[in-house]
């Protein structure tokens, strides 16, 4: 028999500000409502949640509270809502909210080196902020981007067949304020086999291009946006 | 209707019903933890697990709706191996600490662990431990031996209403809390004790004090309000160890209030053990011999309508029986047992009684509540209204101070002007009672005890005549009381005689000297400074209002400690029976009653129960049938007039739920209930409601 337990214990974070919806938040959590039938306001409750997050960077029970009391929900069903999910934050995050898949498909295909990468360049563990509030590392359940394992998720962008110096250098980039180019790291497209498309050879030409050109896509990260529209 | 079989009988159900309600009519034990049958289903523990033939995985059958030619195997080898490896994973992080632990001996999980158990563990990993959970004074918590089957939660949601408990987290990490750590704030929160399954959530005030299989077991009724929940007390020794509901489907179903639950450490606390007699303006411990001379000198001299009896909230039916008849053989018509002053009336009995009857509010459409609080009044009938308001189809509004009753409900005004315009039909709400075709209105003591009470009752009447709420095979006119010995009190007539005073009269006429002598049986809830030049005699069990105006106090018996008949507010007889004798020098309440009588030269015509209830039956022949309740006889009553809305809004006659009553006030759980739960709510603000 062993001897060993881990105790369980639930967080609280506790805050002095009260949370309320800016006006213009406060309009397009009314907008979320308004979708939902009479008498089913409550299923709004995960958009609420979210919007909350965005406003405030995470979900204080002042926020919780706030979402319940717009959607005349008992504020425990808001709590258990959002302690489900990992993507809602109960404690405040960094400016990097650095989310790392290790369910299986990633474990599989080297999350565990990507976990080192990131330790190594924020030289925190999983649930710690950095002392510089720049970033908080976090570990999360499948962020539904399987086929392209290991994958990382910054703010809203997710980062792709990551190694440990793809990661490392993505982290590296968006510490410094830069926006690396999110999505597939080795420039991956339609989630094809790894050895090239076997399928939908129209896509094929564009493939090979971005094999042979290896500097991705022109996309720009969106997370610098969505991490500064709420600030 | 689907056909189908169980372990080889076949056995014929209506659709919908589960595989293992089938079973259970087949008198087949499927073994659970999350299924109740009061709750909703969550299917969540998965101990039920049965074989179906062509379904290739065991299934739930609290989940599973019987299909026709269904064949099902409660006890073939998969379906035993499937529970066996639903107990080994619940057993996982279950510590072995039955030895501590209040559920031992009583836990469904340690049975089952007998059935289905392995003898040793395999599972060498680390395990997990959960820290405790503040829910309040009355619910202690071990997290660590909850098994997440939720009925703590499904109940406080669906039953209490009163949604503050959640599972949050999830999988390996998930908790039961209130996430908040404040007391749970339902009347009801001490069910979840009784429906949790293991030791998680355990009685705190019995914590730690006794086995099951030590105590001994009475099956009894409670009088701590006037719903007649029906209760097994457990004892020790003469010690009550612990009050639980007992089932009883009319009244209380399985539930019971957290005051009935917990206030019994008030039974061993500011007891009256013995006689007392003042002297020199002092009370003295005296012998019953001189406690009686004490009266029989007080009394000698008197003339009849000089002296007066007032019948507290608690008192059973039987020493108000021995009481009236003592005054009568005393010739005084001074009588009363509505200490409160609330407007009864005693001729007619539909006018006192909740005729529609407790179950009956299942059949009711439409509910009109006036100058009344169930939730805090009677909380096991307000979990019954909320139950009807649940089915949907049920409108329900309110007069009074505006509170949340568990339920929605429409608030039509604070005071009697809005049951005014109901009254005359100028609030819409009347047209919702005259159409509905069982509609309801409860009237409270809020409403009843307050100077134009009478009127109020005969607006009730006059409205329940006009919407039509008696009619044939129902009687929507309802008084919920709120004190356990009322409506005994008013089926004996404990009521004032040709020319007697009520209890407003004859604590006017005690100020006034012209009554001189009260005696008080049980009676605390009323103002004692008009009785402070009168003689008072105050028999009762604990040493609360009256016993300090008294000048000769008789130990009584507390409900707990005498065999006694207690009419519910339905009109339902129910006898409560001794679990313990009284303290000290306390005796049964009749019994007193009868050797007063003999001192004072009146001897009342019984020296056993027996003959008493005999009597009581001959005199009242409601109490010869217990546990039957029909609506009262209708008729005349109540005053018409004006109401005065002067006198502010209508509120409850019950300010806080934990204290009501003399043992509820000497009770140290409800102290600390009033003061975690009452006080700190009044210290929330903002949002938290």
């Amino acid at each position: 028999m062993s001897e060993t337990y881990h105790v369980e214990t639930i967080e609280t974070v506790e805050t002095p500000e009260t949370f309320a919806f800016t006006a213009e938040n406060r309009k397009r959590a009314e907008a979320v409502i308004a979708k939902y039938p009479a008498g089913r306001q409550r299923s709004a409750v995960m958009p609420l949640l979210d919007l909350a997050q965005r406003q405030a960077g995470w979900l204080s029970r002042d926020a919780m509270d706030c979402v319940a009391g717009m959607l005349g929900m008992p504020p425990i069903k808001v709590y258990e809502v959002a302690t489900f999910y990992t993507m809602y934050n109960l404690k405040p995050v960094g400016r990097l909210h650095v989310q790392i898949c290790t369910n299986i498909s990633c474990w599989l295909r080297g999350a565990p080196e990507i976990v080192r990468a990131a330790k190594d360049v924020l030289g925190v563990a999983f649930g710690e902020t950095t002392a510089d509030g720049a970033a908080t590392l976090s570990e999360v359940e499948c962020l539904g981007a399987c086929a392209n394992a290991p994958v990382m998720q910054v703010n809203d962008d997710l980062y792709e067949d990551l190694t440990y110096d793809t990661a490392k250098a993505v982290l590296e980039a968006l510490l410094k304020g830069e926006a690396p180019p999110f999505g597939s790291q080795t420039g991956r497209r339609g989630s094809c086999p790894c050895k090239g498309a076997t399928t939908l050879k129209e896509l094929a030409g564009e493939h090979a291009a971005a094999e042979s050109a290896p500097a991705p896509k022109a996309k720009t990260a969106k997370s610098a946006k969505a991490g500064k529209e709420t600030s | 209707m689907p056909k189908l079989t169980i372990d080889g009988l076949e056995v014929e159900v209506p659709a919908g019903t589960s595989v293992l309600q089938a079973a259970e009519e087949l008198g087949i034990e499927i073994p659970r933890f999350c299924y109740h049958p009061r709750l909703p289903v969550a299917a969540n523990c998965r101990m039920c697990l049965v074989e179906i033939e062509k379904v290739p995985k065991p299934v739930a059958s609290c989940a599973q709706p019987v299909g026709e030619g269904m064949v099902v195997k409660t006890n073939s080898p998969a379906a035993l191996q499937a529970r066996k490896n639903v107990m080994e994973l619940l057993l996982i992080n279950h510590p072995l600490d039955c030895p501590i632990c209040d559920q031992g001996g009583e836990c469904d999980l340690q049975d089952q662990a007998v059935a289905y158990g392995k003898d040793k563990g395999r599972y060498i990993e680390e395990k997990r431990a959960v820290t405790e959970k503040y829910l309040g004074p009355l619910i202690k918590t071990a997290m660590t031996r909850c098994i997440h089957c939720t009925r703590c939660v499904r109940f406080l949601t669906e039953i209490a209403g009163v949604p503050e408990l959640g599972m949050v987290n999830r999988g390996e990490h998930a908790e039961i809390t209130t996430y908040v750590e404040r007391a749970l704030t339902s009347e009801l929160s001490g069910n979840i004790v009784d429906l949790c399954p293991v030791g998680a959530l355990t009685s705190k005030p019995y914590a730690f004090t006794a086995r099951p299989w030590e105590l001994k077991k009475t099956e009894s009724i409670d009088v701590l309000d006037a719903v007649g929940s029906n209760i097994r007390i457990d004892t020790r020794g003469n010690q009550v160890m612990r009050v639980l509901p007992r089932l009883h489907e009319d009244v209380n179903e399985e539930w019971l209030g957290d005051k009935s639950r917990a206030a019994i450490d008030g039974l061993a606390k500011r007891r009256l053990d013995t006689p007392y007699v003042r002297r020199d303006g002092q009370l003295r411990p005296a012998t019953w011999a001189e406690a009686f001379a004490a009266i029989e000198a007080g009394l000698s001299g008197l003339k009849g309508a000089e002296i007066a009896a007032i019948a507290g909230d608690l008192a059973d039916a039987e020493s108000m029986f021995a009481l009236k008849l003592l005054m009568q053989a005393l010739g005084s018509p001074n009588l009363d047992c509505r200490q409160d002053g609330a407007a009864l009336d005693p001729k007619v009995s539909a006018s006192w009684r909740f005729n529609t009857g407790i179950a009956g509010i299942e059949q009711a459409d439409a509910l009109l509540i006036v100058g009344s609080n169930p939730r805090i009044e009677a909380p096991v009938l307000n979990a019954r209204i909320r139950k009807r308001v649940l089915k949907g189809g049920f409108k329900v509004a309110t007069v009074g101070v505006k509170t949340d009753l568990t339920y929605a409900a429409q608030h039509l005004g604070d005071g009697v002007e809005a049951f005014q315009a109901v009254v005359d039909g100028e609030n819409p709400f009347f047209d919702v009672l005259k159409t509905a075709e069982r509609p309801m209105i409860v009237l409270g003591m809020g409403a009843l005890a307050r100077a134009d009470g009478a009127r109020i009752l005969g607006a009730a009447r006059h409205l329940a005549e006009k919407a039509g709420l008696v009619k044939d095979g129902w009687n929507g006119f309802n008084v919920l009381h709120t004190a356990a010995a009322r409506v005994g009190g008013l089926e004996i007539g404990f009521v004032p005689g040709k020319g007697g005073l009520d209890t407003r009269g004859i604590l006017k006429a005690a100020a006034a000297g012209k009554v001189k002598a009260v005696w008080l049986l049980g009676a605390d809830q009323l103002p004692t400074n008009p009785l402070d030049s009168a003689f008072v005699i105050y028999q009762g069990h604990h040493g609360d209002v009256g016993a300090q105006v008294a000048d000769v106090i008789l130990p009584g018996a507390a409900y707990t400690e005498k065999d006694g008949t207690y009419v519910n507010t339905e009109g339902r007889v129910q006898r409560a029976q001794r679990a313990v004798f009284p303290p000290g020098e306390a005796r049964e309440d009749w019994k007193i009653l009868r050797a007063a009588s003999e001192v004072l030269g009146h001897v009342l015509p019984f020296d056993s129960l027996d003959a008493l209830r005999d009597a009581l039956a001959a005199a009242v022949p409601a109490f010869a049938t217990p546990d039957a309740a029909a609506p009262g006889a209708w008729g005349d009553f109540g005053e018409a007039g004006a109401l005065d809305a002067a006198l502010g809004p209508l509120g409850s006659a019950v300010s806080n739920y934990y204290m009501t009553d003399p043992i509820s006030r000497a009770s140290p759980t409800m102290a600390a209930c009033t003061l975690e739960i009452i006080e700190a709510g009044n210290a929330r603000t903002g949002t938290h409601g």
